[in-house]
């Protein structure tokens, strides 16, 4: 298939941008970097759309199957005679619909950038990073094996660290950079022994190998057990820990709050739309060898997935931060995307769920993105991140506000909206699989629809609080991406997923199943009217009701302590407990036993010195006493 | 001639042309060119050796020499080298050259200094070509002696302690290495009647299993001390904190290195029944230091002890690797010394150009030099991502082939180690970007610092060439990985029978 040869590009293109930009960026206009930047994106943006559209509608499909494409794989270690790590491009569906996301939702952001980190120190820094995660990202979704995905995965967790930590000056900034590379780097721990395990067994990194349904060497490991559950099972749930880090499941979601912390463009593409995602991506990689070999810890993924889902959105409730809102809301939308995966079947309608997931991500990347770009836009002219300083900006900043109101509504499930059409096949999913999940699902669908309605009547209604200066509308280098992204939130509903992007790769045919539908378009419109009530103007009932939960509100309000157990574990226990007694060990114990050892050897030595004394009389004397000595022991002993 | 030769020519011909300059200018340009010519040498090298390997000739050593050089006890003076010691060679190339230009502004008794970290280095390089297990210990410790003085008369702080401490360390290391030695020539049985010390005749025949298991040890720990084996690494942290900086470029970069180098080369390859016997006993100390190492480096508040520790940390990977006795393993572990001889040197040159700059080695004395000094900073933010196994940068793939090496043995001990050391990527990261978040980000923390300059242009050749070999090694590390993958298997070939 030499007809994707370009494909090579798509990475290649960033990681040259990054190295011109990193290396030469300071020499010329800081402005010269962001247009370069965002040129060769935009480039590669549309080598994406070809790409897609050539692999959906072309040359992807042959026998009403689509084909996995490998246009480019070269050896790059080879650690055994067998096991060899390549690095290459694979195409298929949902590597090419990862494709289009990300250089989609990377291209609004390097628009964005231009405008809203205008005058930034660092401006042209700024896209020589940015420029380092969209080639990591694309790395990581085009990887042939799952070792190259690890290696993009680290990548990419570089490049996240390094944009939290964009404002390096600020404290802030750098400790949430930090907490992020950790916490990650910890599931990664996880990811790495899982990969080691896997291909122990398996004795192969290939994507293609491992999952082919019929001829994986996994297949034949599934009895052989350790400690009672499957060495599969245990490899497969030590990479989920690695995809659950990345995508903030619980345990792991402490970091992309904080993550927040990072520049608002970064937020919209890193922590909402693209590296967020990684996880429910690399589940969706793996989803063979999941369903088929690892059912248990398919089941634990629905469940964390869930579980995440409507955690989230009850912190999401009570955060005043709209930047937190927002990230709390990704958690919760990931967490039904990991839930679909978890609850889906393989193979025709019953892979339902891992069609609704990825579809998902793809309407997902859009309304998020855009949540957040909108978000920027609203921080960007009241110089503030929460909502008590906001009201009534509707009238200063109408195209804000419009396309933040559709990524509402979108986000909210309303019909003919791209969020309603995939929130609606996962709901069937869950709802075919297990009622508890699905139950949660529509509890969670409520919620979502409140709080970003709570969000929306807080920032654009409401009175005008006192500003600075008078909030002015963003300029057409940011709203022009807003628009583009609110066209993609109310338009990719009507793409055919069920034709384009399943689990055993063949087309089948879905339609709106009412009977789950209507009742949740009802409770999306029961949170938005709640919201209304509450927050359309200001009355006492948050207050009063936030007074009546009393302790549980506080709790929720500090995101259930989970920050300060984590604290407690690292600073308390590992920290002054472990580390610093072995400090104290090495130098006093270890060190101090060589020591020791020097001080005996000095202590005797001047005890023995004495011995050599120069003088001829002690000499004499010892001489004699030995002697007689020697004649005693000769007379009386031997004799 | 043997271009061999020319790696202990170059730099005796330094040497000499540094005692015979007139002016500090000169010394320092006559070390800066000899040890140029030193570094080009070592890639001519390179490419020879690979040119004769893929000419099709598979001797387990090329570019051989042997001079008998003392009849009597049959010493002879052999050199040769495989694709291991090519690499080990051009690691010390690199990391001298780095070196000489990051001690520029030495002025204290300059040309004895140069002329000192020049033997030191001479040395280092006679080690690695050596194949005569004597003249190899002449070598090594030619090596040692210097290091004393550099640290004792050009040192800060308590410098004749540390001095004192690691020269006695390692001396005592040579004590038990030379039992060993006469050990391995005494009863390693020879062919022809006649005892030798040359390696590769010795590795023809194997010792008696009685005497491998009391000579073992001896040779292990031997070698063991000096490559910071846990728990004889104190002198590590010490001797570093109180070595000028090139001084502990060269130490904790490649003479360290020897340690490791020794353990595979003749401890192991000589010995490998009582190696697989008693590699457990060293398995257990090394996959505990390897975390015991890093968790020690999140204490400390000087930054040449945090890089002592983390140098504990990643040598004893590297002596774990070894031990793991597979191709891929032992791999890794060579990669590992390189790729930590690399990076500890990129350190320890950042450290010294820092305090030069702030006089202070503190790091909660400091605070965002990321601002006043961004090519220092950034440098030393991407010698720290190589520090925690960043892919891309040559820590990665080291790590890597290690894990993957040691993965290979289906037992539980060998299992629970292995996780043991990997969980260490962990704390690295953590110890790691604790150090760059206080040091180089968040606000200045002494408005003295704004006062500061970047890098100069000696200290920009020093830092870039270790990090070019570094980002080289990490980006395309296969021809690496190949070479010392097909000079390892000899020795791993020896040690699998058992």
């Amino acid at each position: 298939m030499s007809t994707f040869n370009y494909t090579i590009l798509i990475p290649a293109l960033p990681l040259a941008m990054f190295l011109l930009i990193g290396l030469t960026g300071h020499k010329f206009k800081a402005l010269v970097s962001g247009i370069a930047g965002t040129a060769s994106l935009g480039f590669i943006t549309i080598l994406s759309y070809i790409t897609a559209i050539n692999y959906f509608w072309g040359t992807g499909m042959v026998n009403d199957v689509y084909q996995t494409i490998i246009p480019f794989n070269f050896e790059w270690l080879n650690f055994t005679e067998t096991l060899q790590v390549k690095m290459g491009v694979l195409l298929d569906p949902i590597s090419v619909m990862m494709l289009v996301v990300i250089t989609t939702v990377s291209f609004a952001v390097h628009l964005y950038s231009i405008g809203y980190m205008k005058g930034e120190v660092g401006f042209s820094r700024f896209f020589a990073f940015l420029s380092l995660f969209s080639f990591s990202m694309l790395g990581l979704v085009l990887a042939t094996n799952i070792f190259q995905m690890y290696i993009f995965w680290e990548l990419v967790g570089v490049s996240s660290f390094l944009l939290i930590g964009y404002y390096y000056e600020k404290p802030s900034a750098v400790a949430a950079s930090k907490k992020a590379f950790i916490v990650t780097r910890f599931a990664d721990f996880g990811f790495l022994v899982g990969i080691l395990i896997l291909s122990y067994f398996t004795g192969t990194f290939d994507f293609g190998i491992l999952t082919n349904p019929l001829t994986s060497p996994v297949a034949s490991f599934v009895g052989t057990s350790f400690m009672g559950i499957s060495v599969i099972s245990w490899a497969m749930i030590l990479i989920f820990m690695g995809g659950a880090g990345k995508s903030a499941m619980l345990p792991f979601h402490i970091w992309l709050p904080d993550a927040m912390e990072g520049p608002t463009p970064v937020s919209a593409l890193i922590h909402a739309a693209t590296m967020v995602v990684a996880g429910v991506y690399l589940v969706a990689r793996m989803f063979v060898v999941y369903h088929l070999w690892a059912p248990d810890v398919q089941e634990v993924i629905a469940w964390v997935g869930g579980i995440t889902s409507l955690f989230a959105a009850v912190i999401a409730i009570t955060q005043y931060d709209i930047k937190r809102v927002l990230a709390f809301s990704t958690l919760s939308q990931i967490g039904y995307m990991m839930l679909a995966l978890g609850v889906s079947g393989y193979g025709e309608h019953a892979g339902v769920g891992y069609m609704a997931s990825m579809f998902h991500l793809f309407t997902h990347a859009m309304f998020k993105a855009l949540l957040f770009l909108g978000a920027g836009s609203v921080i960007h002219s009241v110089h503030s991140n929460y909502m008590y300083d906001m009201g009534g900006l509707r009238k200063y900043l109408p195209i804000t506000h419009i396309t933040f109101l559709i990524a509402c509504l979108t986000i909210a499930g309303v019909p003919f909206l791209s969020g309603f059409y995939s929130k609606d096949e996962i709901l069937v999913a869950a709802f075919e699989h297990n009622k508890i999940l699905f139950g949660i699902e529509y509890l969670v669908a409520g919620l979502t629809a409140f709080y970003m309605f709570r969000l929306y009547f807080n920032i654009f209604w409401g009175e005008d609080k006192v500003y600075h200066h008078t909030p002015h509308e963003s300029p057409l280098v940011m709203t022009i991406p807003l628009m583009v992204l609110a066209f993609g939130s109310i338009f990719s509903g009507y793409l055919p997923f069920s034709h384009l992007v399943t689990s055993d790769k063949m087309a089948f045919t879905t339609h709106l199943d009412y009977a789950i539908a209507i009742p949740s378009i009802l409770i999306g419109f029961l949170g938005i009217g709640v919201a209304w009530i509450m927050y359309k103007k200001k009355t006492d009932i948050p207050d009063r009701i936030s007074a009546a939960l009393g302790g549980f509100y506080t709790t929720v309000y500090n995101k259930f302590y989970f920050d300060e157990i984590y604290l407690f574990v690292t600073r308390k226990i590992l920290f002054n407990i472990v580390s610093q007694s072995v400090a104290w060990f090495d130098r006093h114990i270890v060190d101090g036993s060589m020591n020791g050892i020097a001080n005996v050897v000095i202590t005797s030595s001047k005890k023995i010195k004495s011995l050599q004394s120069g003088q001829l009389q002690q000499y004499a004397a010892v001489f004699v006493a030995g002697a007689l000595g020697l004649l005693l022991y000769v007379i009386y002993l031997l004799g | 001639m043997n271009i061999l030769n020319l790696l202990i020519l170059i730099p005796i011909l330094t040497v000499t042309g540094i005692a015979v300059s007139k002016s500090m200018d000169a010394v320092r340009k006559v070390a800066a060119i000899g040890m140029f010519l030193q570094l080009i040498t070592s890639i001519v090298i390179l490419f020879v050796y690979m040119g004769i390997r893929k000419s099709g000739v598979t001797d387990e050593m090329v570019l051989m020499s042997d001079y008998t050089w003392f009849t009597t006890i049959n010493i002879h003076y052999t050199i040769g080298i495989d694709g291991i010691s090519a690499a080990m060679i051009l690691l010390t190339s690199i990391v001298v050259f780095a070196g000489i230009f990051a001690s520029w502004e030495v002025s204290n008794l300059q040309k004895e200094f140069f002329i000192s970290l020049i033997l030191l280095a001479t040395g280092v390089f006679g080690f690695f070509i050596s194949i005569d297990l004597f003249t190899m210990f002449l070598y090594y410790e030619l090596a040692v002696i210097p290091m004393y003085l550099l640290i004792g008369i050009w040192g800060t702080g308590p410098k004749e302690y540390s001095a004192m401490k690691l020269t006695i360390m390692l001396m005592a290391g040579s004590a038990l290495l030379i039992v060993a030695l006469f050990g391995i020539y005494y009863l390693t049985g020879p062919a022809d009647g006649q005892h030798t010390f040359n390696l590769l005749e010795l590795a023809k025949n194997t010792m008696s299993l009685p005497a491998q298991r009391f000579f073992f040890p001896f040779a292990f720990l031997g070698f063991g001390v000096l490559g910071a084996l846990f728990p004889f690494h104190t002198w590590s942290p010490d001797g570093h904190a109180s070595a000028p900086t090139a001084v502990s470029m060269l130490h904790a970069g490649v003479l360290m290195k020897l340690g490791g180098y020794g353990i595979f080369r003749i401890a192991m390859y000589l010995m490998p029944q009582a190696a697989a016997e008693q590699a457990w006993i060293f398995i257990i100390l090394t996959s505990t230091s390897v975390i015991y190492g890093a968790f020690g480096a999140i204490w400390q508040k000087d930054l040449k002890y945090i890089n002592a520790y983390s140098s504990v940390s990643h040598c004893g990977l590297v002596i774990f690797g070894l031990l793991m006795m597979n191709k891929t393993a032992m791999d890794g572990a060579i990669l590992q010394m390189i790729s930590h001889g690399l990076m500890t040197a990129l350190f320890f040159a950042l450290i010294g150009m820092i305090y030069s700059r702030t006089h202070t080695r503190i790091i909660s004395e400091m605070g965002g030099l990321m601002k006043v000094m961004p090519f220092l900073g950034v440098v030393y933010l991407i010698a720290g991502l190589a520090s925690l196994g960043l892919p891309g940068l040559s820590g990665f793939v080291a790590e890597m082939s290690i894990f993957f090496g040691a993965f290979q043995h289906d037992d539980m001990f060998h299992r629970v180690a292995t996780i043991m050391a990997i969980s260490a990527i962990v704390v690295t990261a953590v110890y790691i970007l604790r150090v760059v978040g206080i040091l180089l980000l968040g606000p200045i923390k002494n408005e003295e610092y704004k006062l500061l300059t970047d890098a100069t242009w000696y200290e920009k050749i020093s830092t870039l060439s270790l990090l070019i070999a570094v980002a080289g090694i990490g980006i395309y590390p296969t021809w690496l990985y190949n070479m010392i993958y097909e000079s390892i298997g000899p020795i791993a070939a020896k040690l699998i029978v058992y």
